[in-house]
């Protein structure tokens, strides 16, 4: 399953610069807003849901590769913390349904690596 | 799933943009002298329209600047030929069916003034002069788009050569212990930069040719560190990666409030962070315990009321790469281990 059909599927808005999300696809997903953790466990190239919005969400998302970051329940990062995800290439993506209804729409889409 | 599929057309990729914002920067570096044509056919204001005829047909040339003198006086095209050539007036001379108000480029200007020329006047060639007046060449958007593919091909060879110069570095310089050393000031409180030096570390690293995973496990463990500067010390600290063929050392240092229980510290699920700051989501107490995964061995020394020292080897001999970063399997050091090197590193009084 490509990025551009869970966007699709799951209606997100894309937050950051547009790219060609149907040749992305996700190895996997995680979910928590304890950034240690999503360090610990979230499988490189997957998709990290949260709904941490702040600058750090950046940095983790691009130490460990992952292939996008959604934010939930409709939480909006500053736009300095959009314009470094583009300097640093990381695709955040909004909802505004939360974590859970989120993981259970991938998890349906079959996105089941948990990493 | 088909939704997807209508919209990957209009998709730039990334690749792409990059290409664009790289053009259009090389168009204001790129001198319109570096890409024009210099062999400029140049009709005399004397001659024939049945000679321009000839003149365009031989090169194959569609418009030509008028000089006389080397001075330029105007330029003839194929549409002024068209029209002496309806009214039967091929032998009238050239100054009668040229423009005499010609456009032109100064040489030492950039391509985008050329090309701001194009897109505002629709003319096909600009006669292209020196800083007194005179004609030097001719350009074309052709020319253009020729000269900016082949600076956009040498800039792309020379990142090329860049990458390999640093991925070379250690087998170029030659000296008994070789090693590149990487300095960052971490500031308390600063989350808006939190992740600045572990991004500026990976990055170093895969420039420098280390295998991806190296870089991933580095940038963890000195993420980590950064995080535990900014969010637990009074002052700050600083962050020393030292790059060597063989290895890549990392120590985190601050100078309080320091450590109580330096084994209670390394017991994951423990932290002191305040709840302003678990919002944030730090302080699952978790960060230590991931840079142990990450590395080969780790030392956290710490006096309270002194300072904090934490330490961290990468061992890079061939092959081993892989085995760690995901694993549990693999711990270079046991707690118990740790215990003894803290307390031992605490009593030397290191600090
Ligand atoms: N440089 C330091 N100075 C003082 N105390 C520290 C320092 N580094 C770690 N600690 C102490 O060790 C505890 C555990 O650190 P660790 O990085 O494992 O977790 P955390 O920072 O609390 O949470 P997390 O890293 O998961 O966000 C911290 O809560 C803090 O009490
Ligand atoms: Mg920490």
């Amino acid at each position: 399953m490509t990025l551009q059909e869970i966007i699709d599927q799951l209606g997100l808005k894309v937050l950051t610069d547009v790219k060609d999300f149907s040749q992305i696809i996700p190895t996997g997903g995680y979910a928590s807003d304890l950034l240690s953790c999503v360090i610990a466990g979230a499988p490189r190239q997957g998709v990290w849901v949260t709904l941490q919005a702040h600058m750090n969400i950046v940095a983790v998302a691009a130490l460990l590769d992952l292939s996008a970051v959604i934010i939930t329940e409709g939480a909006r990062p500053e736009p300095r913390v959009i314009s470094k995800a583009n300097e640093e290439g990381i695709t955040l993506l909004a909802s505004e349904q939360p974590t859970f209804q989120v993981v259970g729409r991938l998890w349906e889409l079959g996105l089941k690596n948990g990493g | 799933m088909k939704s997807g599929k209508t919209r990957r057309e209009r998709v730039i990729t990334d690749e792409v943009a990059g290409y664009i914002t790289r053009v259009e920067e090389l168009s204001y570096e790129v001198k319109v002298q570096d890409v024009m044509t210099r062999d400029v056919k140049v009709a005399t204001p004397d001659m024939r329209m049945v000679e321009v005829l000839e003149l365009f047909r031989e090169f194959r040339i569609s418009g030509a600047p008028v000089a006389s003198k080397g001075e330029l006086v105007g330029i003839i095209s194929i549409e002024d030929l068209i029209r002496a050539l309806r009214g039967g007036d091929m032998a009238a001379p050239v100054s009668e069916y040229m423009s005499s108000s010609v456009i032109t480029v100064k040489a030492f200007h950039p391509v985008v003034e050329a090309l701001k020329v194009f897109t505002q006047t629709r003319v096909g060639r600009l006669p292209v002069v020196d800083e007194f007046g005179k004609l030097v060449g001719i350009i074309t958007k052709g020319d253009i788009t020729r000269g900016l593919l082949r600076a956009l091909q040498s800039t792309y060879q020379e990142e090329e050569l860049r990458r390999y110069r640093a991925s070379h570095l250690f087998d170029d310089i030659v000296s008994d212990r070789t090693s590149l050393i990487l300095r960052y000031t971490v500031k308390a409180r600063d989350f808006v930069r939190g992740g600045r030096a572990s991004s500026s570390i990976k990055r170093a690293l895969l420039r420098l040719g280390a295998h991806p995973q190296i870089a991933r496990r580095c940038g963890i463990a000195v993420y980590e560190a950064e995080m535990n500067l900014i969010i637990h010390t009074t002052n700050g600290g600083t962050i020393r990666v030292e790059i060597e063929p063989h290895q890549i050392y990392m120590e985190a240092v601050d100078d309080g409030p320091g450590i109580e229980n330096v084994d209670l510290a390394m017991q994951p699920g423990y932290s002191t962070a305040p709840e302003e700051i678990r919002e944030l989501g730090f302080g699952a107490g978790m960060g230590l315990r991931n840079i142990q995964r990450c590395v080969d061995e780790l030392s956290l020394e710490s006096t309270p009321g002194v300072g904090t020292r934490l330490k961290m080897h990468i061992y890079l001999s061939e092959g081993r790469e892989q085995l760690r970063e995901r694993g549990d399997e693999i711990k270079s050091m046991t707690r118990q281990e740790m215990k003894q090197r803290s307390s031992r590193d605490d009593s030397s009084g290191d600090h």
